[in-house]
């Protein structure tokens, strides 16, 4: 037992010849957010609050995609989704379609907590942030230098396909042919448990590089990106279009309870066995405090810390 | 508390027609007679997934396109994407050349006439409820009501409009699913209920369909149609079990209903209203339809 916690940065196809100067500023945003989240669980705030609070610190950091540095639509614009899922009650809130919200997964705890509903997107989300009185702003906030750069290349890398006129290798799922290396960064996400045995998991994200616009992918529907129930709460990042199919975060808990797996093995399980390669990785704590973060991308941005000592921060794969 | 639910079992043939076809008819909420917004305005979403691939379509904050299932077909089949929605959907929906209408094709006088007496209730209404008294039973020739809103003699929540959806098993055991909604009545603008949301109101795999319709929100909160199909995959349980199960166990204070296929050709419902418009029709002759229990 005891409180735990993990949190991510998103998984994708990072490449492992990441300069320093890029990685450096990533590492400590993850020690960063850690200790705050650490610190929120020692001080006995609720799994809830931190989830929150952890992810409103990595939608403020410009390197990850969600808030702030959040990836651009096909249109040079920027479209957020969040979602909060409380464990015990299974009460949750989603949005989509963010375009001046400053921290969406606050916006997606209002709802959960001020309307009857569970899910609200586009100009009805945006009205909902106006009426709720929560920090908004010009939406050329969010875009940064860097996402300018990865649309560019997203677009030019499909002219070129075409050019090519290679027929274009779908596999059997259909997934989005990849962007350049590093352009495919996931979300950001929290997930905790503190010592009361609460659960609860937050996720934020801009989405897809290049994505069209109105496009919605896992992070906001429950089940796929963001879970939580009375056995574990977690997170998942990668190809959206791949989480929802395989519904990613609902069958790690499915998988614990109908066949009595392990937290590890249950995540194991789903990240290894039934989502393809280079797609998904995942963060779950479980209600007795166990962690793990599994993903089978090159690398996941991804930090955890446990209440008897016991922290990491890694990008690719640990050497253990 | 009544609620009345209208789903569609088919074997053989594939979903969209007859969802199509739902779609089109006012009595059901979705396409035209879908429940209106706070704003008195229609917003539409649906979704559509296809088993052995577990290929899915979805859109949401439709306004004018006149069949949302085959909007959602096409984010399945014609773009890179799972889920469109609001105006990004509605671009997809004017290149593709779908059908479109004005917003007002989908508004009938029966939901005009809902929204208001929800607002006067300041209530959002589950499609089902009239704000000043339910019913306790619902049977096809009572006429003891204290409805003051009948229409042929029979109360007039028998007619309150519905999300539609149908699943479909073929011949080779191929199961697909499909849900189609105008939401809930008085509902915030951009508010996006179970429909669309795959796991939720939608699931196929190769092991069966899922259509649940009801209380969006507590489908969401108990990711109601994967859990059938997870309940199949892990548990072992059989289709019936599985909807049983599910039924029961995940729906703490919600109100819904599913329909269900399984790839052996089996046909389930469950629902724990009073009632859910049902049909089902296999390839061995067998046809019912039903309400009650």
């Amino acid at each position: 037992m005891g409180w735990a916690i993990a949190l991510h940065g998103g998984a994708g196809d990072i490449p492992v010849t990441m300069p320093p100067e890029r990685r450096q500023p990533r590492e400590a945003a993850l020690r960063h957010c850690l200790d705050i989240g650490v610190d929120a669980l020692k001080s006995q705030k609720h799994a809830l609050d931190v989830v929150e609070l952890v992810v409103r610190e990595l939608e403020n950091n410009p390197n990850f995609n969600a808030g702030k540095g959040s990836v651009l639509t096909n249109a040079g614009t920027v479209e957020m989704e969040a979602c909060i899922m409380d464990g015990n009650t299974k009460r949750c809130g989603a949005v989509s379609g963010l375009t001046t919200v400053i921290n969406p997964i606050s916006l997606s705890r209002l709802v959960m907590e001020k309307t009857p509903h569970i899910y609200l997107a586009f100009d009805g989300a945006e009205a909902f942030a106006r009426e709720q009185g929560v920090e908004t702003i010009d939406s050329s906030h969010f875009i940064t230098p860097e996402n300018i750069e990865r649309l560019k290349q997203a677009k030019e890398a499909k002219r070129v396909q075409i050019d090519y006129s290679q027929p274009i290798q779908k596999d059997v799922e259909k997934e989005l042919p990849a962007a350049s290396g590093g352009s495919q960064l996931g979300t950001v996400g929290c997930v905790a448990v503190d010592n009361q045995g609460n659960l609860a998991a937050a996720t934020s994200t801009g989405g897809l590089v290049n994505k069209m616009v109105g496009r919605i992918g896992d992070t906001p529907i429950i089940g796929s990106g963001t879970y939580a129930n009375n056995l574990c709460a977690v997170s998942a990042t990668g190809k959206g279009e791949a989480i929802i199919r395989h519904t990613v975060a609902r069958d790690v808990a499915a998988v614990m309870e109908f066949k009595g797996l392990s937290l590890k093995e249950a995540s194991a399980y789903v990240v290894e066995e039934c989502v393809p390669r280079g797609n998904v990785g995942l963060i779950a704590v479980s209600a007795s405090g166990e962690v793990t973060m599994p993903f089978n991308t090159t690398g996941m941005f991804r930090a955890c810390a446990t209440e008897d000592g016991y922290s990491q921060i890694g990008i690719w794969t640990s050497v253990e | 508390m009544q609620l009345i639910i209208w789903l569609l079992l088919m074997i053989g043939g594939f979903t969209p027609t007859q969802v199509r076809e739902l779609e089109t008819d006012p009595l059901f909420n979705s396409g035209r007679g879908s429940a209106l917004t706070e704003n008195g305005t229609v917003e539409m979403e649906a979704s559509i997934m296809d088993g052995p691939k577990r290929r899915c379509g979805a859109v949401s904050g439709l306004t004018t396109v006149k069949n949302p299932i085959s909007l959602a077909r096409l984010v399945m089949e014609k773009s890179p994407h799972s889920y469109l929605a609001f105006s990004g959907a509605e671009e997809f929906a004017r290149q593709q050349g779908v059908e479109l209408v004005d917003n007002e094709y989908f508004i009938t006088e029966e939901n005009l006439g809902m929204l208001k007496l929800a607002k006067e209730a300041n209530s959002i209404l589950f499609d089902y409820r009239i704000p000043n008294g339910g019913f306790e039973t619902c049977s096809a020739g009572a006429a003891a009501t204290d409805s003051p809103l009948q229409m042929n003699g029979l109360p007039i929540s028998l007619y309150a409009p519905e999300t539609v959806g149908c699943v479909v098993v073929d011949q080779e055991g191929r199961c697909a699913a499909a849900t189609s909604t105008g939401g809930l009545m008085n509902k915030r603008t951009g508010r996006i209920g179970d429909s669309p949301l795959i796991g939720a109101g939608t699931y196929a795999s190769n092991l069966c369909g899922v259509s649940c319709t009801g209380e969006g929100e507590a489908i969401i909160r108990a990711t109601l149609a994967r859990d059938v199909a997870a309940v199949m995959e892990y548990k072992g349980l059989c289709l019936q079990e599985a909807v049983d199960f599910v039924i029961k166990e995940r729906l703490d204070e919600g109100q819904a209903g599913l329909i269900a296929v399984s790839k052996n050709g089996e046909v389930a419902c469950g629902f724990n209203a009073n009632g859910m418009f049902r049909g089902c029709a296999t390839e061995d002759g067998f046809m019912e339809v039903g309400i009650w229990p």
